[in-house]
Formats: structure tokens, sequence, C-alpha cells
């Protein structure tokens, strides 16, 4: 096995891995659509949390800043693109005009969110974010009145799709002969987009930028006076980080047609946080595998637990979602006892934590 | 080189730096001792800006240095070697030393492996695992990395053992050699005037006595109060 899995003496293997990979990511949706238009869906929501754990990978995993309030930016990016593509204000504009101006307002609210904090960390940074991430759903909860801007709790609904020169993401259609349903649209286009951001964080990670963030993370004194300007580089992480929520709240909006400050509650920024921690705190791979787990995992459990209990006790003792937090709260307490750093630690990351428990 | 005049700072009401005056000039080692709490260390991060403070003057290179913000100032020449060696204790040694030629855009840390072959054995070993001394060696070939002009030292003998103590301060001299200013912030007075041209004593903020090293060393109030002499 070892030997034929060798890259270094096949390195073709890699190509092949690769090829094999983007074969099956491009067949996916369509095998998926054979069970059900709903897994499409699902996957859809999967790749969406990709995208925000990569994003809060950024702030928590590279420049180490604990943040508890990241769906604010999720929420900056999906109301951006709700008010300016929705009847709401009666404005439609394209969605590669509004995507940009998302991530900008998001990356601006990191930096306000950035610039106080700048001196706080570990628990008490987390606090403040946590505070911000509740006033930015609180806010959007009462921006109704005594102008009408965010509809309040009602939320905004008919928000546009994806539209690119007549070709309607939302909509349905053919090609090759094969149904192409809007999701498995979306899904191409937030496949690419996350391949996007994959690539931008792999970037990041060894740069000089990435390797400044590590410095900071491992010691901020240490990594001034080796000259690394640490105020401009955590506010950029902040920034980064958020830009890619903004990114993601976007695509949310447009593919649910309908948001409402439901959507971005404190249990969201957990659910992401514990997609970054359970995957590997600073590992691109690790965090991926956290985000489609934790979104996959509950979902088969919500599709099995109802007809298990009934093959094995003639009825439903205890409901799909009570079993999903017991297990999902149970999967969280064993990875923290066995593997601390995460499922695919980062090096440098596990290193830490064996530090520090030491 | 560098000009300090009546540099004050103040931790909340507390005046721990009460108007310094100090002058380090081109290619001189200048040692400033002093017993604990003296205000040593925190003339060292004001000069270096880690920390606030006031001044009618504290220049560098003959610019006013007193608006600088601390990240321009390796990039500028001066480096400081924090107090408690302030390493990135969970990368390797080479990320280290990679670490230290960031404001310089990157360079190569072949001569400080040569000056150090101890760090070149260890180089892919974890910085946190290194022994106390290894660990201050690491934090002074990380600084040399930027190429400093004018390094200041935090008490690199703080917690070592007398023989690694020698060691460290052999590679002060022969760094000094080599054309690096360099003003050192010591409590072990005695080591510290006998490598230095010139020292400053320091004592509650102020400094009470200045002159060369020699004279220092001979000096009987020196003498009592640091080197264990006299009096007692």
């Amino acid at each position: 096995m070892q030997s034929f899995f060798d890259t270094r003496r096949y390195p073709w293997l890699v190509w092949v891995g690769f090829a094999l990979i983007a074969v099956s990511l491009a067949v996916l949706p369509f095998a998926l659509a054979q069970v059900g238009t709903t897994w499409v869906r699902i996957t859809n929501y999967a790749i969406l949390y990709v995208l925000l754990a990569l994003g809060l990978n950024i702030v928590v995993g590279f420049a180490g800043l604990l943040d508890l309030g990241y769906i604010a930016f999720y929420a900056v990016g999906a109301y951006t693109y709700a008010l300016l593509a929705s009847p709401q204000f009666d404005l439609h504009l394209p969605f590669w005009v509004i995507l940009p101006i998302g991530a900008a307002v998001a990356a601006l609210f990191g930096v306000l969110l950035g610039a106080p904090t700048l001196k706080l960390r570990g628990d008490y940074l987390a606090i403040v974010t946590l505070g911000f991430g509740e006033i930015v759903r609180i806010f959007l909860n009462n921006l109704s009145r005594p102008v009408n801007i965010t509809n309040g709790p009602q939320g905004i609904t008919r928000i546009d799709s994806f539209k690119l020169d007549g070709f309607d993401f939302g909509h349905y259609g053919s090609l090759f002969g094969l149904e192409v349903s809007g999701p498995i649209r979306y899904y191409y286009l937030l496949l690419a987009v996350a391949l996007g951001i994959i690539v931008v964080n792999l970037r990041l990670q060894n740069s000089r930028v990435g390797r400044a963030w590590e410095a900071i993370r491992e010691d901020e004194i240490a990594a001034r006076a080796m000259g690394i300007d640490t105020r401009n580089l955590k506010l950029l992480a902040f920034a980064m980080g958020a830009s890619f929520g903004g990114v993601a709240g976007g695509m949310f909006s447009a593919i649910q047609g309908f948001i409402s400050p439901e959507s971005f509650v404190l249990v969201e920024s957990i659910m992401v946080v514990s997609m970054v921690v359970l995957g590997g705190m600073g590992n691109i791979w690790g965090v991926i595998l956290g985000a489609l787990l934790l979104s996959f995992v509950p979902e088969i459990l919500r599709w099995t637990v109802e007809p298990l209990q009934q093959a094995l006790f003639g009825r439903m003792l205890v409901e799909p979602e009570v079993i999903r937090m017991l297990l999902f709260g149970l999967a969280l307490v064993l990875i923290m006892l066995f593997r601390p750093a995460g499922l695919l630690p980062s090096a440098v990351r596990k290193r830490e934590l064996a530090e520090r428990a030491a | 080189m560098l000009e300090v005049r009546q540099l004050q700072v103040r931790y909340g009401g507390i005046r721990a730096v009460k108007g310094v005056d100090l002058d380090v000039g081109e290619g001189e080692l200048v040692c400033l001792i002093g017993a604990n709490g003296a205000g040593k260390s925190s003339t060292l991060k004001a000069i270096c800006r880690l920390i606030a403070s006031d001044s009618s003057r504290l220049s560098y290179l003959g610019s006013d240095i007193r608006k600088s913000l601390v990240h321009e100032l390796p990039r500028r020449g001066l480096v400081m070697v924090p107090e408690g060696r302030g390493i990135f204790p969970q990368l390797t040694v080479h990320e280290n030393l990679a670490m230290g030629a960031y404001a310089r855009g990157g360079g190569d840390p072949a001569a400080q492996y040569e000056r150090f072959p101890r760090l070149k054995e260890r180089r892919h070993q974890v910085a946190g695992t290194l022994s106390g001394g290894e660990q201050q060696m690491l934090a002074i070939a990380r600084a040399l990395m930027s190429e400093p002009k004018l390094l200041l030292l935090d008490e690199p003998s703080m917690g070592l053992a007398p023989q690694m103590v020698a060691k460290i301060f052999e590679i002060v001299r022969e760094i000094a050699a080599q054309g690096v200013t360099i003003l050192l912030v010591e409590q072990n007075a005695l080591l510290a005037l006998e490598l230095a041209h010139r020292g400053y004593v320091m004592e509650s903020g102020e400094i009470s006595l200045a002159g060369e090293a020699k004279r220092l060393l001979e000096n009987p109030r020196v003498r009592e109060a640091y080197l264990g002499e006299g009096a007692g």
C-alpha cells in the first residue's frame, strides 16, 4: 500500500488523484439528485459552511483571535445582498456587483469590530465578539422603524436569484439531455467560489502575512520586536475573515430567496467555531473536513434516526432533533478528549496545545 | 547614535523612570546596570517604543523617534531582544530565525548557524524545547537576522547557569567586535561592566552614576551596592 501510494516515486499519482476528485465533485450533484433534490440543497448548505469555516479559520486559526460573533459578517453579507436585490427598495443589481460590495461592507464591519478590540486576547476578546454578533442581529431585528430598512423579524422576501446574461441560477433547465435543477446550478457556483477561497487560504498560509499572523499568535510582543505591524495585521485578519463571511452571506441570500434575523443567531456562530475546532484550527483541509462533517452528519441522522427507531421499537421514542444534539455534544466531548487539536491538526497548533497541556 | 534626554515612564501614577539621560555612540558597547525594579527594562522598552513614554529628546541615527511605531524601528536597524527571551516557542529554530528576517523581507540564517553551531544542530527542533541558554542564543541570533545597527539586550543572563552566562557574554563581546552597537541591560553588574566600554548605574528610576566601565568597576559605591563588597 505504502509504496503504491508513494507520490514521490509516482508523481503522476497526484494528478490521477486530482482528476478523480474533480470528476467525483462534478458528478456528485447528479448522483445526489437521484436520491432527492433535498440532498443537493444540503450539499449546497454544507459548502456555504465550508466558506464560513474557511473565513473564520483566518481569524481563529491563523491569527489566533477567538471570534464568537462571526455569523454577524454572514448576516451583513446576506442583508447587503437582500437589500440590493429584492423588492424591499426595488433595487435589482446584478450579483457580480453586489457580492464584492457585500464582501467590502463585511470587511468594514470586521475592522469596526477589530479596531476597539486590538488589545484584547483570549476570553476577553471572545466576550466582546460574542456581544458584537448579538448587536448586529438585534439591529437587524429592529431596523424596521422609524424607517423600514431590514423589515424587522419578518425578514426580506423575494430576493433575486443569481442571473448571468439571461442564465438564471435559480431556474430549472437542461444540458445535454440532463436535468439541471436550480440547486445543481448553485452547486457548481458554490464549488467554484469554494475553490477560489481555498486557493486564497493556501496562498495566505505561507505568505509573509500568514507568517506574521503565526508570529502574533505565538508571542505578540516578540512579533512587534521583529518589526511586525501587529495592529494592521490583526485588522487585516478580521477584515479578510469577515469578507469571506460576507460573500458566503450574499450567496446564502440568493439561494434561499428569503432571509430573516433568525438565521443569524448565536448558535450559528458557535457552529462555525465548532467546525474550525473539530476539524483542526489553522489547517485548511481540517477545517473543510470539520465543516462538511458538522453539516452532513446531523442531516444523515435526521434521515436515519426515525426509521431506525420504528424498526427497533415499532414507534418513535426520541425525537431526531434531541438525538442530534446529544450525539453532537458527545462527539465534541470525545474530540476534545482524544484529539484536542482537531481531526486534522496543523503541525504548529498541535505543538501549541501539547505545550499547554504539559 | 542613540540620544535620550529626560526620559520618563509612568505606570498609572507610579513613575518608573524619572528623567533619564543616556547616550550610545556608534560602535560602543554600553551597559545599564541596577537592581531589580530600578527601571532598566522600562527604559529599554521606552527606547524601542514598546511602551509609552515622555522625553525631551529621543533620537536614533539623528532622527526623532518619539512618534515612531514599534514595528518601524527594526526596519531601521534598531532591534531589541526582549526580556525573558520572547522566542516563538512552537516554531522550530529555523522558523524563528526566518521570522527574525521579517523586517528585512528575508535572509539567510547561515551566518547565525556559523556563530551558533548549537542552533544548527537543533534547527528543526521546536524552540520551546531548547534549554534556557539555547533559547537566549536563539533570541540573539533571531535579532541578528535583521542585521541590526543598534542591538538592545534586555537581561540576557537572566535565569541561566553561570557557565551559560559566560558563554552568552562571550557572544555579546563577539557581536560588538563585529561592529554592532549594543545597549545591554543587566543585573549582573560585574560581568556587564567587564564587558562594556561605558556604563550607567540606575537607582529607583534615575541614573545615579555614569562613566567608563573600568572606572565604575573601581567606584566604591558600585562595589558596595552591586558587587557585594565593603559595608556588609
